[in-house]
This record gives structure tokens, C-alpha cells and sequence, in this order.
């Protein structure tokens, strides 16, 4: 079944100067991207994983035009998000939202949450007053927050997280947006909650058709909310493709890391972590004049060629790509 | 003789109008010598209360209102100032979850050390000290040279081990972490849990290991102990917990990580909120939340039940094939 | 519902807090006095009572007379009405700027802020005393409400730092971010998700201020810049010095004024530290040690007394 892609990423660079404070010496540069592409295809949900400073959260600020790219360019159905003006981009935030990592301050504290409904509402859809309760009390009860009357007339500091995250997931409702970039959503989230949102999740996409691009560094739940993964590292993208595939036949020696790394209770025999040992275990930060494989100084099958330049794509197979100089 | 017993353990928090919040309830469970014990749960469950409460370490406006807590048979809520500080550090070490940064920041590592060893006597020779500091550090997994940096030279996975390497410097014979790696990466992470088991095997003390990631914590701890909104609810080995929980809370947990590499199926998690220790119920704590919940009976307290590698507090256990439960 | 629980909330925090009971008490009583002077006192503050020159007080003049025969008292409450209005006036200049420039540097950031930054750093450079006294030199004597202006004008940069850095903390947080990708308009947001959420700050900039242009005010009519015809609190000190009060032991034409500011200072203090104590949650933490500590004392001798056993 041919499925219609909603969004797309080509060879996007982000870089950000890093101030030194002193108008008068030049700072360093930080890549905080480095040729990213892909593709989010209609109700699908595509995992990014990766460790601290990887960039994942910047693909999302720069999909929400927080910053506008260095070069190349995110689309949105064929249209360049950074140079939508007026209606276009009126339809492009209607289309794409948004879900923050910390449920504890996406909702403004002196407001309830029937406000957060209202707003979307009153900007994107003509309801008239004597539907608007009820349309409201529906999103909340499509995410599950019941009584709707009781939970919308509370302040957020009344609700607990993973409420506050539900009651979230509500106001994109409320946009009616297609595509929803999600930024670790349940990482701050108790564990016994984080399923309940990753189910409602996975409700919108499977019966409202919405996009997900899911961002955590969780693998064992990018395996079970999304179809895709990509697996970042320093910004580059090291492997990506179907996310059983990625993570049950790993290609790529990061992605190995990643995996041994992750908590698995069912795992039988010790893990032994495939890294090369007393090297700094923090992700390098990338930068413009930096060239060659951004993992080798960690990696235990380096060779010297590693250090020339990035390797291009290699399709393993139609479900999995990898861009590894053993390949 | 165990290396820590805990016997009805109750801690309370006075809070803004006048009364207390019982964060703590009746927790008892011991720990032997060599045993690796993980304490699991949710916020709010009181585990950091419980991790601070062992070496009396809590602040206002947390009481240790009954109970006791014995270190190799000496209860420490009646210890002198003086004793306590003799068995922190060195019966007891304690690692914290921003423990990174809890080192000093103007001070250079190499004092740092030199100043647990002059002030717990065990050398004011700073030559000495220096090389026990050096054979710590490289223990944990650090180059010597590092010693002379200040904690912002170096990164958060290295600072979190100069602690652990603090933690172990007197040989003490229990470590408690209380979400040492939560900060961390997961490679950094696994990497620190690793170093800090194979130091169990070779120096041979025993860990208290508490945090709220329970699927790390059925990896690599021997036993499990699970709480819930203060209380204690089951206590048993990884494996058992794992396979076959008896308390539908730790069912619940065990049914809310999705697997890694195994069969991907729809999970349930725990439906729900985390109970608010201000309206606890009459009666067993989960009720609200729980699939077993026998109305009526459930509103007694749970007592204890023991099987054979542990105990639980539950009336409507889970029931497998093989087990049999005996109840005290 | 909500208007209920408000009320319930309000009462409840009181009780708990005789600090601020007593400020506000103190604030109301001031203002009853000052709005309400006729219902005071059957004086006005300008007639001169022949033959009543400096006398001390007495049940005709509650806080007796000044030179020119006119009733302490009266005067102080009548006073009180232009005092309070220009420490008012020059709250409300100097929190409107304050507020306008703040927000703007916080939420824009980027030049925006670089340059409105410059300009809050030199304004606290030089010493607002003098930038008063350089403007009213320049004005002559001036009328009470031009030096609540004046005033107003020149205290606004300590505050508008303060409410920058909220300002810039708050725009960075999630629920701000959201409101622009919902499209919001920035005014709107400005208005309706940053400045709520800064009342606490903004109220207590408020009180600040007023209690700093009421002496402030009363500095510049004591030195001699005040409207000579006018009756405040500040000319009513002036007057007592150029008259010879301090010299000739005239204590109750200084008690008037001095009292009416020391307490209204103190009752603005004690509403603010009540104002911090809803922002900030660890001064809370005061009522909960009370609770603490009797636990704590309780516990001590119940173990006294089965050692004692």
C-alpha cells in the first residue's frame, strides 16, 4: 500500500555559534546537525534515538521554525516549511504540533485546562458557542481524562503528570494537527503511566491516521510505539529502517552500543559493551571543520579510513540503511 | 547476622497546615553481606526518604517517628553524633542521584580525597594520600592524572565516578545509591552499573540500589524490593519478580516496560493515578488501582505473607502452578 | 466555584500568617484615616488657632499644635491624602515602565535586549538621588504630583532588571513555546501567558516602589524642594525644622509625620513579604518548621520521661 508522505527532511545542516561574549573574539561553531533526510510517511510514527547532545530535539525545533536550517530544507506536503508566509503557514501550524518533554511546565499554571482547549479552537476552527463545551468535553474523552467536566475545570498543579500529558495530547487534538513531533513525551513520565500515553499515542495513529515523529532515547519504546527508527549520533545519522530490523540485526557498531547498553531483564548472558575503553563516553560535539566518522574515537572496528570522511548510505536491504565504512 | 535491618520503619513529613504525611509506612526488610538489593518504585513511593532516613541523613521536615534501623546489630536512631559519623563512610557509603554535583567546585580532586582520609584518621601524609587517592581512581576507571583537575574539567559520567571512588575509599561495608545513573546516558550508565559490580565481586560489600528504572534493576540486582506509596509491597529475588510477581502492583510494573529484543505485544501498565499521601485509604494502599482488588477484604491492612525467597503484603495474591504460599 | 475556594484560600492564609494580617490591618487603617480624615478629626490642617502656638498635646489637638497654631493632627491625616497619592503615582510610572521595558527585553531578546540591557545598567549608574535633585533644581519648587512623576521616571530601571530576567526565564518555558506554535499573536502572548504569571513580582515591585517615593518625597520637601503651600507629610517635617521644633523639644510636630511613614513602611513590608512567600514555596517552609518543631519537643520528652522511668 502506498502511503503519502506528509514530511520530509533533505540534507538538513544545523549549526549554532556559540557566543564567547566578547564582540570582538570570534566563537566556535557547534554542528548540531549534520545531513539529516527522511521521510514521515501518513500515520506512521519514525523513532530518533540517540544519546544527550545527538541533535534529536533540534529536529523537532526546527520542524516547529524555532530556527530555520543552515542549509537544506524540511517540507511539509512539497512546500518548504521556512518560507510559508500568511494562510500557508496558517494551514502549516493547524497541520503540525508539538509535544514537550516536561509535562510540568507545557501548561500555563494559572490557566485550566478547558483554556488550553478553547485556544486552538477559537484560532483554527469556527465552533459556535453553544457546541464549544461539548466539543471540548469530546477531546478530553478521547484522551481519557474522565469525568471531562471535572478534569477541564482544573488547574494543571491539580492533575498529575502523566494527566497533564494526556490533557496535552488533548489540545493537539483540538488543533487537528496530522503531524506531531514528539520530543521524549514519557520520559518524565512514572513508569506505570508511560504505557497509558504511549497506548493513546498509538490510538491517534492507528485510528486518526496521525504522523509521529517520535523522539527518545528509550529504545525498548521506539520499538514498541514506532514503525521506523533512525539512530543518531553527534548529529550524523549512523543507521536507520524498520525498527525491527535496526534493532534485532543492528548494523551499525553505535547502534550495537546503543542496544547492549539499553536495560533488557530478559537478557541472558552478561553484557559486554562494544566500545573501546577509557575514551571519554560523552557524544563529541560536532563542528563545521571536523571531518570523518564522529564515532571512531569509541568504536571498536575503526580503521583509519574512518577518519577521511562520513560514508555515504548503504542500503543493507529495503528496510534497512546504514552508513558504516564496513558495508 | 544481617548488615541492615530494617523493622518498621516510619518516617513522617510535617506539611503547611499543621499535620503530618506518613511517607513511610511500617517498611521493614534486611540486607546480607555481599547481597546486591534493589528498592524500586514510583515517585512519591518514599524509597529517597528511605535511602536518607539509613544514615540519618534527613532533614526538617522529615521525623523518624518509630522503628529501627540496625547496621551490623547497632541501632543507628541511637547513636551519638560522633558514632553516626564514624559509620558514615566507613561502614556505610552513599552515593546520591546529582552526586555529580556535590563535589566541591573549588576544590581540586585530589583535596577532596585528602580530606575524607584526615578526617577520618586514616592518614595526614598527603603522599599517601595521594596514592590511595590514585589507586581509587583508577579502580573506578579513571586516568591517575586526573587527580589534579578541578570537577568541571571533568564530564558528568566521570564526576559520578570520582563519587562512587569516594564512596568506596574507607572499604565501608554497604553502598547505597540512590539513582546514582539516572542523569546519565544509558551508555555512560551501563558502564558505571558494570564498574560498580565488579567492584562488589572483588571487595565484596553489599548495595542498596534505588531507583525507579526497574527493568535496569531486574538486570543487574540479586533481589527486589518493591514499595508503593510507602509502603513495602512485595520483596523477593529479580527472577521471581520477573516471572512470577505475587503482588498485582509489581504484575502491573513487570507488564509496563515494553521488551527489548523479545515478542512485541500490547501492554496494560497500571491503571490510574499514584496515590496522593494525603487520602490513603482504609486499608491496603493499591486497592484503588487494582485488577485483584476484593472489595471489602481489602479494606484491612495487608499482613505479611512469606514464600520462599521473600514476602509480600497482599490479600488476593496472583497464583501460579507450582508455588505454594504460606501465610504467617 | 472557583470565586468560593478564592475566598476560602484567602481567609485560611491569613490565619495562618499574623505577619500579614497585621500589615494589612495597618495599610487599612492608614488609608481609612487619610481617605476618611473628616471622620477623624473636626480640624482642618490650615486653620491657625490663635494663642495655640506650639502647644503640646492635648484632648482639644490630639497631637497638639505647630507654630502657626495649626492641629498636628489634621494635618497629618489630611497630608497623609497627598503623600499616599504621589507614592501611588509614582508605583504606578515607575511598574508601568518598569513592566513595559522588562518584558520587552526579556521576550525579545537578542539586540532588543542587548540594547534596552545597556540602557537599565547606565540609568542604575547614576545615583537617582541626584538625577532628582538635578530635575527638581531645574523645575524649582515643584507640586506634589510632578514629583511623584519625577520620581516615577527615575525608579523604574531596578525593577525593570528584576522583571527582565523573569520575563526571559518564563518566555523559555514550555507552555510560551506552545502558544507560538500554536500561531498565537506575541502581544497576546505577552499579555495573557507571560505578565499573569508575573503578578507576584510585579505587585511586590509595586509596593516597593511606593514605599521608596513616599521617602523619597519626603527627602526632596525636607531639603527644601517641596510646594511650600501644600500640606504632606514631608513639608509637614520641613516646616518642624525651619520653625525650630527640633531645637525647642517640640517632639509631637516631628511624631505626626515620622509615625504615619514608619507605619505605612512597615505595613507595605509585611504585604510584601507575604507577596514573596506565595511565589517562592520555601518560605513556606517557616510554618511547616513550627509544626516540625513541636513534633520534635514532643518526642524529646516522651524520651525524658521513659529514660526517667
Amino acid at each position: 500500500m502506498n502511503k503519502k508522505i506528509i514530511f520530509s527532511a533533505k540534507n538538513v545542516v544545523m549549526d549554532f555559534a556559540i557566543g564567547t561574549g566578547n564582540p570582538l573574539r570570534k566563537g566556535k561553531t557547534l554542528r548540531a546537525l549534520n545531513d539529516i533526510s527522511f521521510d514521515l510517511y501518513e500515520g506512521e510514527s519514525l523513532a530518533v534515538v540517540g544519546e544527550s547532545g545527538c541533535g534529536k530535539s533540534t529536529i523537532c525545533k526546527l520542524a516547529m521554525r524555532f530556527y530555520k536550517p543552515t542549509s537544506g530544507k524540511m517540507t511539509f506536503a512539497g512546500e518548504d516549511i521556512h518560507k510559508l508566509r500568511g494562510k500557508n503557514l496558517k494551514n502549516y501550524r493547524l497541520k503540525s504540533q508539538m509535544v514537550f518533554q516536561d509535562p510540568f511546565s507545557s501548561l500555563n499554571p494559572i490557566k485550566n485546562i478547558y483554556y488550553h482547549l478553547k485556544r486552538p479552537l477559537a484560532l483554527y476552527h469556527d465552533i459556535p458557542r453553544s457546541k464549544l463545551r461539548q466539543t471540548m468535553n469530546d477531546y478530553l474523552e478521547m484522551v481519557g481524562l474522565t469525568p471531562p467536566e471535572e478534569v477541564g475545570n482544573k488547574f494543571p498543579h491539580e492533575l498529575s503528570g502523566g494527566q497533564k500529558q494526556r490533557a496535552y495530547l488533548a489540545r493537539i487534538l483540538a488543533v487537528g494537527a496530522d503531524v506531531i513531533f514528539a520530543d521524549e513525551p514519557t520520559s518524565m513520565l512514572d513508569v506505570s503511566v508511560r504505557i497509558g500515553v504511549l497506548n493513546l499515542m498509538t490510538q491517534m495513529k492507528e485510528d486518526m491516521n496521525k504522523s509521529f515523529l517520535y523522539i527518545t532515547h528509550d529504545i525498548a519504546t521506539a520499538r514498541y510505539f514506532s514503525d521506523r527508527i533512525i539512530v543518531l549520533y553527534a548529529g550524523h545519522m549512523v543507521e536507520w529502517g524498520d525498527v525491527h530490523e535496526v534493532i534485532l540485526h543492528p548494523k551499525h557498531p553505535y547502534t550495537k552500543l546503543l542496544i547492549a547498553a539499553a536495560p533488557d531483564p530478559e537478557r541472558k548472558e552478561k553484557v559486554e559493551l562494544p566500545v573501546v575503553k577509557d575514551v571519554d563516553s560523552e557524544v563529541t560535539a560536532w563542528s563545521p571543520d571536523k571531518k570523518g566518522c564522529p564515532f571512531r574515537n569509541r568504536c571498536p572496528v575503526a580503521k583509519p579510513e574512518c577518519a577521511e570522511a562520513f560514508p555515504e548510505a548503504k542500503k543493507i536491504s529495503d528496510k534497512q540503511f546504514v552508513r558504516c565504512i564496513h558495508y | 547476622m544481617a548488615l541492615l535491618e530494617v523493622k518498621n520503619l516510619c518516617v513522617d513529613y510535617a506539611t503547611i497546615d499543621g499535620g503530618f504525611v506518613r511517607a513511610v509506612d511500617n517498611v521493614s526488610f534486611s540486607i546480607k553481606s555481599g547481597e546486591s538489593l534493589g528498592l524500586a518504585g514510583e515517585s512519591g513511593c518514599g524509597k529517597s526518604t528511605i535511602a536518607y532516613s539509613l544514615l540519618k541523613l534527613h532533614r526538617p521536615p522529615a521525623i523518624i517517628s518509630s522503628g529501627s534501623i540496625l547496621i551490623q546489630g547497632k541501632n543507628i536512631l541511637e547513636l551519638s553524633a560522633r558514632e553516626l559519623e564514624k559509620l558514615r563512610w566507613e561502614e556505610v557509603g552513599i552515593v546520591f542521584q546529582s552526586a555529580m554535583n556535590c563535589l566541591n567546585p573549588v576544590v581540586k580532586i585530589e583535596k577532596q580525597f585528602y580530606e575524607i582520609f584526615k578526617y577520618h584518621n586514616v592518614t595526614t601524609n598527603k603522599k599517601k594520600a595521594k596514592t590511595l587517592s590514585e589507586e581509587l581512581l583508577r579502580m573506578v576507571g579513571i586516568p591517575a592524572d586526573r587527580l589534579i583537575d578541578y570537577p568541571h574539567q571533568l564530564s558528568g559520567g566521570m564526576r559520578q565516578r570520582v563519587v562512587i571512588a569516594m564512596a568506596l575509599a574507607l572499604k565501608p561495608k554497604l553502598l547505597i545509591l540512590d539513582e546514582p545513573t539516572t542523569a546519565l546516558d544509558t551508555v555512560v550508565q551501563r558502564e558505571i552499573l558494570e564498574k560498580i559490580f565488579e567492584l562488589k565481586e572483588k571487595l565484596g560489600f553489599a548495595i542498596l540500589f534505588i531507583t525507579h528504572d526497574i527493568s535496569l534493576m531486574m538486570e543487574v540486582c540479586d533481589n527486589i524490593a518493591i514499595m508503593y506509596a510507602g509502603k513495602l509491597v512485595e520483596k523477593n529475588t529479580a527472577k521471581n519478580i520477573l516471572y512470577e510477581p505475587m503482588h498485582p502492583y509489581s504484575d502491573g510494573l513487570k507488564k509496563s516496560f515494553p521488551s527489548l529484543t523479545g515478542e512485541i505485544k500490547k501492554m496494560v501498565g497500571i491503571p490510574g493515578n499514584p496515590l496522593d499521601l494525603r487520602n490513603i485509604p482504609k486499608g491496603c494502599r493499591f486497592q484503588e488501582r487494582c485488577f485483584n482488588a476484593i472489595k471489602g477484604k481489602c479494606d484491612e491492612e495487608p499482613v505479611i505473607s512469606s514464600v520462599d525467597d521473600g514476602f509480600f503484603y497482599c490479600h488476593n495474591p496472583l497464583k501460579y502452578n507450582k508455588r505454594g504460599v504460606n501465610s504467617e | 466555584m472557583n470565586k468560593e475556594s478564592f475566598l476560602f484560600q484567602a481567609i485560611r492564609f491569613l490565619k495562618n500568617s499574623p505577619r500579614t494580617t497585621f500589615g494589612i490591618i495597618l495599610i487599612l487603617i492608614i488609608l481609612s484615616m487619610t481617605l476618611g480624615a473628616n471622620f477623624f478629626t473636626v480640624h482642618d490642617p490650615l486653620t491657625r488657632y490663635d494663642g495655640e502656638w506650639h502647644s503640646p498635646p492635648s484632648t482639644e489637638h490630639i497631637l497638639g499644635t505647630t507654630r502657626l497654631g495649626r492641629d498636628v493632627f489634621a494635618q497629618t491625616l489630611y497630608g497623609g491624602r497627598v503623600s499616599l497619592m504621589v507614592g501611588v503615582l509614582a508605583g504606578c510610572i515607575s511598574v508601568g515602565i518598569s513592566l513595559i521595558i522588562g518584558i520587552t527585553a526579556g521576550y525579545f531578546g537578542g539586540v532588543i535586549d542587548g540594547v534596552i540591557n545597556t540602557v537599565i545598567n547606565i540609568m542604575l549608574v547614576i545615583p537617582s538621588i541626584v538625577l532628582l535633585l538635578v530635575i527638581a533644581s531645574m523645575l524649582g519648587g515643584i507640586s506634589p504630583p510632578t514629583i511623584g512623576l519625577i520620581i516615577g521616571l527615575t525608579s523604574w530601571p531596578g525593577s525593570a532588571r528584576v522583571l527582565r530576567s523573569q520575563a526571559m526565564s518564563i518566555r523559555n518555558r514550555e507552555f510560551v513555546l506552545s502558544a507560538e506554535i500554536l500561531g498565537e499573536k506575541k502581544l497576546r502572548i505577552i499579555l495573557v501567558e507571560i505578565l499573569p504569571n508575573m503578578l507576584s513580582l510585579i505587585t511586590s515591585g509595586f509596593v516597593g516602589t511606593v514605599i521608596h517615593a513616599i521617602l523619597a518625597m519626603t527627602f526632596l520637601e525636607f531639603i527644601g524642594f517641596g510646594d511650600s503651600l501644600s500640606v504632606t507629610w514631608g513639608m509637614m517635617l520641613s516646616n518642624a525644622q525651619k520653625t525650630g521644633a527640633l531645637n525647642s523639644g517640640i517632639w509631637w510636630e516631628l511624631l505626626g509625620p515620622s509615625l504615619a511613614i514608619i507605619l505605612f513602611g512597615a505595613g507595605m513590608t509585611l504585604i510584601n513579604f507575604s507577596i514573596d512567600e506565595i511565589s517562592n514555596p520555601k518560605l513556606k517552609a517557616q510554618r511547616i518548621m513550627s509544626t516540625y518543631n513541636k513534633m520534635m519537643k514532643k518526642k524529646e520528652k516522651q524520651r525524658l520521661m521513659e529514660s526517667g522511668k
